[in-house]
């Protein structure tokens, strides 16, 4: 896999920044800023999954929708193929959008309700030019086929489907234009966990039909583990592990991914095991602890850790861990 | 929720007729409404099949008369029918409050649109919007009637200027709700331009509340036209409304009672059906009740 991703990455994030201004008063003044993604960087390699894990509000969304360029990142640069895209004009970036497309978590609001199946899953094609009239029924016949649902259903609106109906409907959406990436915005966040399984083997069947990469977003390691190749923990706005599935399981480094594996459920009701509860909040990521932003909450901080921050860096081959103490 | 793969079966399709009446069934405001305006909407249009004389017509020997089997709703002090100039006066109403319903939406609309899109001119087109709503929307149309000579037109126009603000108002926070919805986000990234956005995603999706808001608008702009016709800064004199009917009586209502009472039901009677078909269509265009429309 390491050869795989330094030959061609598919697409490279480094330095990734997203701020949002803090604004306050008559004037619109400047009082601060959200330091919503500060600084990630991991590459994803064609036909790979890149699980991005972390709490609400860690920055993962953002950085999702930051290299989507749904909003525009404040610093750091993003390569789709090797060509940089974050600072493209609308029009310029265009093109790129063929490449990569998005599955957001709320199968509800991300259908217009207005629009029928078919309209839905046709228009990305439209846009682009690809087909029009009895082509596009087609066209839109045989990805529904893909995703699990009949050409029938095409006519139909989107309140007349169930969550994990809509969902396929959301990844049919996203498939109509033959992209090399899909970000997964937490896709099976809001669905039962029947669902869930049946979504989640969907994207993998996909993933192995047309050598898909997937960015997936989710706040659990439980839903990642199955699908990931490879899993980036984030801790308010940055990466603090990025490994392989197998190697974060079995040997997580970070003090947070160690709390984060013994919260997630293990399916056997005799398992003893040693929870890490982690005390206190998340803090604001208006203002960050100085020093590594996990020393409020680590239980192993150290004085170097109030003060100064930890670079990642590479421990052993493939295993990125930002922490003083590994 | 949990069958996914199931089949979703719908129950058998009903016929546009049937989906009607179960509509009307589960929202009888609108029932209800929708007759009385129905009603009123025929009256307007057939009013000189339906046993009225010239509302016009002055006959100063048959003043002030009491209603009876010739004059229904009786005669004013100049002698004109009060029946006829009622039945007759239900056309400017009904064309002043749908009018301005539809002019004002339109133009609310455009100018929501273009607030909820462009910054600039959110921030120039609001303040102006500001500094209307903070007039009256009487006095306003009050003054602006004051600037021109009295016409139906000109009523519509004063009208519309002051109801234009709610309305881009209501679009305005639609749209910017609608911005952040995942589908608007969904569509940007799969390359849908701003035009087309606008076009397929947004404006869809504004109509149902903008139709709800329609129908309040048009009620209150047929009492603002009654309230202007009333003081005489409305419709011209010549012209049978509502409101100019109830002013003319008014010198005399304690002893001709029956000529401000007539056109005062009417107006009323009006106005209660607009507004029960609005807060029926409220209910069924609510998406959190039903998504059926």
């Amino acid at each position: 896999m390491t050869n795989q991703i330094a030959s061609a990455p598919l697409l490279e994030v480094a330095g990734l920044k997203k701020y949002f201004p803090v604004r306050k008063g008559l004037f619109q003044r400047r009082v601060g800023q959200v330091y919503a993604v500060d600084g990630i960087s991991f590459t994803l390699a064609a036909g790979e999954t890149l699980g991005l894990v972390g709490e609400s509000g860690c920055g993962k969304s953002t950085a999702g929708k930051a290299i989507l360029r749904l909003i525009d990142p404040t610093a750091g640069t993003v390569k789709l193929r090797g060509r940089r895209i974050d600072n493209l004009s609308r029009r310029d970036m265009r093109p790129f959008r063929r490449e990569m497309q998005v599955v957001f978590q709320d199968p509800y609001s991300s259908l217009n309700p207005r629009l029928s199946v078919g309209d839905i899953i046709g228009e990305p094609l439209r846009n682009y030019g690809i087909a029009s009239g009895s082509e596009l029924a087609d066209r839109v016949a045989t990805i529904l086929a893909k995703v699990g649902l009949r050409a029938e259903q095409m006519n139909r609106f989107p309140h007349e489907f169930s969550g994990g109906q809509r969902q396929r409907i959301g990844i049919a959406r996203a498939l109509a234009l033959n992209p090399g990436l899909i970000v997964c915005d937490e896709p099976v966040s809001a669905l039962d966990v029947s669902v869930q399984a049946q979504v989640i083997n969907l994207l993998m069947d996909l993933q192995k039909e047309f050598g898909l990469s997937y960015l997936f977003i989710a706040h659990g390691l439980a839903v990642v583990e199955h699908i990931s190749h490879r899993i980036a923990v984030m801790y308010l706005g940055k990466i603090v592990e990025l490994t392989d599935k197998r190697t974060l399981f079995a040997a997580p480094l970070h003090p947070y991914t160690e709390a984060l594996l013994s919260a997630a459920p293990v399916p056997d009701p005799r398992a003893r095991r040693k929870r890490i509860i982690l005390a206190g909040d998340v803090p604001s990521p208006i203002n960050p602890p100085g020093g590594c932003r996990f020393h409020t909450r680590c239980p192993y901080a150290e004085a170097r850790c109030r003060t100064e921050e930890p670079a990642i860096r590479e421990i052993k081959p493939g295993h990125l861990v930002a922490c003083h103490l590994r | 929720m949990t069958a996914t793969d199931a089949d979703t079966s719908l129950p058998a399709p009903q016929t546009r007729l049937a989906q009607f009446w179960t509509f009307l069934r589960r929202y009888p405001t609108v029932a209800i409404g929708g007759t009385l305006l129905l009603l009123i909407i025929l009256m307007a249009v057939f009013a000189p099949w339906l046993g009225t004389y010239d509302p016009q017509a002055l006959s100063p020997a048959r003043r002030l008369r009491k209603p009876s089997e010739t004059y229904w709703f009786g005669t004013d002090m100049l002698g004109r029918d009060i029946y006829s100039r009622v039945v007759y006066g239900a056309r400017i109403s009904l064309a002043v409050g749908l009018s301005v319903a539809i002019l004002s939406t339109l133009v609310g609309l455009a100018l929501g649109l273009i607030t909820g899109f462009v910054r600039l001119a959110d921030s120039i087109i609001m303040r102006i919007m500001d500094g209307l709503m903070s007039i009256p929307p009487i006095l306003l149309a009050i003054a602006l009637m004051a600037l021109t000579k009295a016409s139906v037109q000109n009523v519509i126009l004063a009208i519309t200027i002051a109801e234009v603000p709610r309305v881009t108002r209501l679009v305005r926070s639609l749209v910017l709700g609608l911005r952040e919805q995942p589908f608007v986000e969904a569509a940007e990234a799969s390359g849908t331009n701003l035009i087309n956005t606008m076009i397929r995603h947004i404006l869809p999706n504004t109509l149902a509340p903008l139709l709800v808001q329609g129908t309040y608008i048009c009620a209150s702009a047929m009492i603002t036209e009654a309230i202007l016709s009333f003081i005489g800064a409305g419709t011209p004199p010549n012209i049978p409304s509502w409101g100019n009917v109830i002013a003319e009586g008014r010198g005399v209502f304690q002893i001709a009672y029956y000529i401000i009472l007539f056109p005062g039901i009417f107006l009323s009677l009006t106005v209660l059906a607009v507004n029960l078909v609005g807060d029926g269509m409220r209910d069924a265009l609510d998406p959190r009740l039903a998504r059926r429309m």
